[in-house]
Order: C-alpha cells, then sequence, then structure tokens
C-alpha cells in the first residue's frame, strides 16, 4: 500500500498531484462528431500509481494525451500541481510503445536526449546510471536496429527516468512485447517505481496488469468514455496472484467492464 | 546489409567484365559497320592521350566540375532550408507548393536562353541552369522527409522541450539525413547531366563544349567519344562517393528499412 492510500484511510487530507476536471473531448472527421470523453473527472495523488483501464479505442489513451498536453480538451481542464496543462512539459514524462526510441542514436545517447543541459560528467554519470537500472549494460554503444522490442521499451523507460519527471505517462508499454517479457517489465517498473517514488499514470486494456500494478484501476466505459467506477487495489506487493482477494478484485472488474465470468 | 553496401560491392566486382563486354561490342560494331566516321575503342584511347597532352583534358574537366560545385552546393544551401521550411510548417507549403508544382516540369534546358540574356555567355549561366536542375528536386526531397518524420518522434521533441534550435539540430536533421542523402545523390545527378547540356551552348569550355567543338572542327568522333567516355566516368566516380555516405552507421536505420520492406 502507498502512502498516499494510507494517507487517504486515514481520512486525512492528501494533495492531490493530478486533477482532472469533467474533460470531454469530441473528434471532427469527415464532418462526423465523434465524441471520445464524456466529462471525465479523477484525482491523482503524488506517488500513485494509476492504471486507466478499459476495451481498446474506449479514449483512455486520449485521455492520456490530455494528461501529458498533447491534446487539447473540447472542454474541462487538467491540473497538476494546481498548474493548467496547456503543452508538454519535461516535468511529466510520456512513455510511448517502443516506436518512440529515435533510430538514429545509440543507446547511451538516446537516454541522454533530454539532459542537453547538463555538464558533460554529470550526464555520463546519469546515463550510466538508467542505463545501469533497465538493465541494458553493454549495450550503451547499440543502435536500437540491433535491439528486441522489450529492450527498446527500456531504453524509453530509461529515457524518461533519466530527467527525473513527476509523473511518468505510459501509454500501453508493454501491449507490443511478448508475454514473458511483459511479466519482467512489469517486475522492473513496480521496482523502479518503489526506487523512483513518481507518480505513474498507466493505460492498459490488460485486467490483470492493472491489478498487479495498481494502487487503483480507474475503469472506463467504452466510448465516449466515462469512468465506471475507480477500484482500490488493497494487496501489498509483492502481489501474490493466487491468492483470494486478487480472485475477488478481478470479479469485481470484469462485472464493471460488463464481461462474462466463464468462457 | 544496406542497399548503397551492396550495390557498391556489387559494382566493383561487376564493372571490369561489363567494362570489357562494352568494349568487345563496340570494337565488333565498329568493323562491322565500315563506317570511316566511327572511331573504335582504340582510336578513342588514343583521343583521350591527345587531349591530355594539349592539357585540354584536365582543364576540362575541371572547367566543368567547376561549375557543377557552384551550382550544385548553390541549389543544396538553399534549398535545404526551403525545403524544411515546406515540410515543417503547413502554411508555407500552401502558399509556395503550387508555384514549385509549376516550375518543376521545366527543363532545367528550358531556361537557357532566358539565361544568357540574364547573364550574358560564360559561367554564370551555366552555374544557373546547373542550380535550377538540382534545386527543384532537392526541395521537394527535402520537404518529404521532413513531413514524413513520426509524430510520435515529434511528440518525444515537444515533451523533452526543446528549443526551436535544438528540434532542428536534435530532431529534423538526423531523422531526414538518410533521405537528404539519396536526394544529394539523385540531384547531383542530375547536375552532371545538365552541365554538359548548358556547356553546349553558352561557353567554350568544359567537357559539353568539348563534344560540340570537336563535332564542328572536322568531325572527330573519336574526341566526341573520349568527352563522353569522361563525364560517363565522372559521374559514376562522383555517384560511388555519394553512396559512401549510405553507409554511415547512424544512417543504416533509414535504409536497413527499405531493405525489410519499411517494417
Amino acid at each position: 500500500m502507498s502512502a498516499a492510500q494510507k494517507a487517504a484511510e486515514a481520512g486525512s487530507p492528501v494533495r492531490s498531484k493530478l486533477t482532472v476536471r469533467e474533460v470531454s473531448k469530441t473528434f471532427r472527421a469527415d464532418g462526423k462528431e465523434v465524441r471520445v470523453l464524456e466529462k471525465v473527472s479523477l484525482d491523482i495523488h503524488e506517488g500513485e500509481f494509476i492504471c486507466l483501464l478499459g476495451p481498446s479505442g474506449c479514449g483512455k489513451s486520449t485521455l492520456l494525451n490530455i494528461m501529458g498536453g498533447f491534446l487539447k480538451p473540447t472542454s474541462g481542464e487538467v491540473r497538476v500541481d494546481g498548474e493548467v496543462v496547456t503543452k508538454a512539459d519535461p516535468r511529466r514524462i510520456f512513455v510511448f510503445q517502443e516506436r518512440g526510441v529515435f533510430p538514429w542514436l545509440t543507446v547511451a545517447n538516446n537516454i541522454a536526449f533530454g539532459l542537453g543541459k547538463l555538464p558533460y560528467a554529470e550526464r555520463e554519470e546519469r546515463v550510466a546510471h538508467y542505463v545501469d537500472l533497465v538493465g541494458l549494460k553493454g549495450f550503451e554503444q547499440s543502435y536500437p536496429d540491433e535491439l528486441s522490442g522489450g529492450m527498446k521499451q527500456r531504453v524509453e523507460v530509461a529515457r524518461a527516468l533519466a530527467v527525473n519527471p513527476d509523473v511518468l505517462y505510459l501509454d500501453e508499454p508493454f501491449g507490443a512485447l511478448d508475454s514473458i517479457t511483459r511479466l519482467t517489465l512489469r517486475a522492473e517498473i513496480l521496482r523502479i517505481w518503489a526506487a523512483e517514488k513518481k507518480t505513474i499514470v498507466f493505460v492498459t486494456h490488460d485486467i490483470e496488469e492493472s491489478i498487479q500494478l495498481a494502487d487503483r484501476v480507474v475503469v472506463m466505459s467504452a466510448r465516449p468514455a466515462e469512468i465506471r467506477r475507480i477500484v482500490p487495489i488493497d494487496i501489498p506487493h509483492p502481489r501474490d496472484l493466487g491468492s483470494p482477494r486478487y480472485s475477488a478484485l478481478r470479479e469485481v472488474i470484469f462485472d464493471e467492464l460488463g464481461l462474462a465470468h466463464k468462457i | 546489409m544496406t542497399n548503397g553496401g551492396v550495390g557498391i560491392m556489387k559494382l566493383r566486382r561487376l564493372l571490369p567484365f561489363s567494362g570489357l563486354l562494352l568494349l568487345v561490342l563496340w570494337s565488333v560494331a565498329v568493323r562491322s559497320s565500315r563506317s570511316s566516321l566511327l572511331p573504335g575503342p582504340w582510336a578513342v584511347g588514343r583521343g583521350l592521350v591527345e587531349l591530355a597532352s594539349r592539357g585540354l583534358l584536365f582543364r576540362y574537366l575541371v572547367a566543368s566540375l567547376f561549375r557543377v560545385t557552384w551550382g550544385y552546393f548553390g541549389a543544396v544551401a538553399l534549398a535545404i532550408p526551403v525545403g524544411v521550411a515546406l515540410g515543417w510548417y503547413g502554411r508555407v507549403d500552401r502558399m509556395l507548393s503550387p508555384l514549385f508544382q509549376l516550375l518543376r516540369p521545366i527543363s532545367p534546358l528550358a531556361w537557357i536562353p532566358l539565361a544568357i540574356l540574364w547573364f550574358g555567355v560564360g559561367d554564370t549561366p551555366a552555374i544557373f541552369i546547373i542550380f535550377l536542375g538540382s534545386f527543384f528536386p532537392m526541395v521537394l526531397t527535402t520537404a518529404a522527409a521532413v513531413r514524413n518524420i513520426s509524430t510520435v518522434h515529434i511528440n518525444v521533441a515537444r515533451n523533452f522541450g526543446l528549443s526551436p534550435a535544438d528540434v532542428l539540430r536534435k530532431l529534423i536533421l538526423p531523422a531526414i539525413l538518410p533521405k537528404l542523402i539519396v536526394g544529394l545523390r539523385l540531384s547531383l545527378g542530375i547536375a552532371w547531366l545538365v552541365v554538359v547540356a548548358a556547356e553546349m551552348i553558352a561557353v567554350n569550355s568544359g567537357l559539353g563544349f568539348l563534344i560540340i567543338d570537336a563535332r564542328n572542327a572536322g568531325n572527330r568522333y573519336d574526341l566526341v567519344i573520349a568527352g563522353m567516355v569522361m563525364i560517363g566516368s565522372t559521374g559514376l566516380l562522383l555517384d560511388i562517393g555519394m553512396r559512401r555516405l549510405e553507409r554511415l552507421r547512424r544512417l543504416r536505420w533509414g535504409y536497413a528499412q527499405t531493405a525489410k520492406g519499411g517494417s
């Protein structure tokens, strides 16, 4: 259980890091209007791990892009530390699926991408630290086309962490990976989260993934997306996937998404 | 494995064979035609030696390369910034694209009369024609390459808060470099095609002038073909030099992609 959650349960006021207030988003395509988000409101605490869970194409990525400052909401606003988000900001890094790695830079130079203003020695030191943290030692001088999908994903995470942001936005970061790599990287993201104390907003359509990772799972409906329910995951880390509590929470989320339990 | 790498290796191995084949076919064709005007390879070889001993070969080669250098580098120096502006800013594109589309299909040679009217005879009109010949393809290649930069990469650059100068230096230029080099190669080819034609009309030195002059001054077809041989081999050497750039390690990603079928 995270500190923020404990505080919330104890009833003391927790400073919220990120506030989403009545955000709606409408896209216009071929003269037709498509409502993607419908008055979504959400409070995220400092240091919290939040999963946005919903069916594919429901608009959870759109919500994440609005939080990140890449899209403007049609109405409503997102605030971070009380400040309205109007554009992308290096204090809050968005981790794309591995496609965000620059193919013309080595692993080390990719990770150093956001560190242009630092003196050389410090930059080297940070790169070395994060190369180590994501387990890419020995690959510093490799180019992305020599790496597997999972390794490229690690490069992205390391590049994001290297600028020491407060918030990480992860948009289905492990979606394109094989299931073994996915499990390994989930364990790693939890280890990194524990070590670095970041606020993490993680978009996924994988129910298991959300229960393994999150402090709270935000279950979203199909388009136009609304928040159906917020499910706090009160299992301590490391989480036992065979525990009755785990199964119970899974049932709750299955129900909320309107899925049959047995196929 | 890159396209350029394979191409050069094959070329190296096959060049002696195809060269020999060309010489044999040429001798046989000249013998069987019984024409007194058409020289065989031997006569052309003697022609080259004659030109070299009169000091013309080197002088004409340098004259042609001089014009190509100025016209080509002038075009490249102007075309890359214009192309980047066209590709990056939609408004500039909408404003200037119709103009470029209109001017592009006009052969650079069609400008020769105007070039002579504006610049008289001498190097300047020839340089101007070469400039026009390489400028338009280079602008369009650059603009297309910039438009092709992945949205994810642009978002990463926005996220890390790069200054406009850094966006150019750390995102746009490295991202377009592989395509830029293909464009540089193609437009150098065009420049070399155009210089010969320009020299046939506006000047009295250079390889193009050599061809016209040899024919006018007593039907010296051995010198005509000697000129053609020089043009062909210089063009080939220039192209091989440009292709070497494609083998640079940090550019390989841009070519490997097409080899794999654009994955």
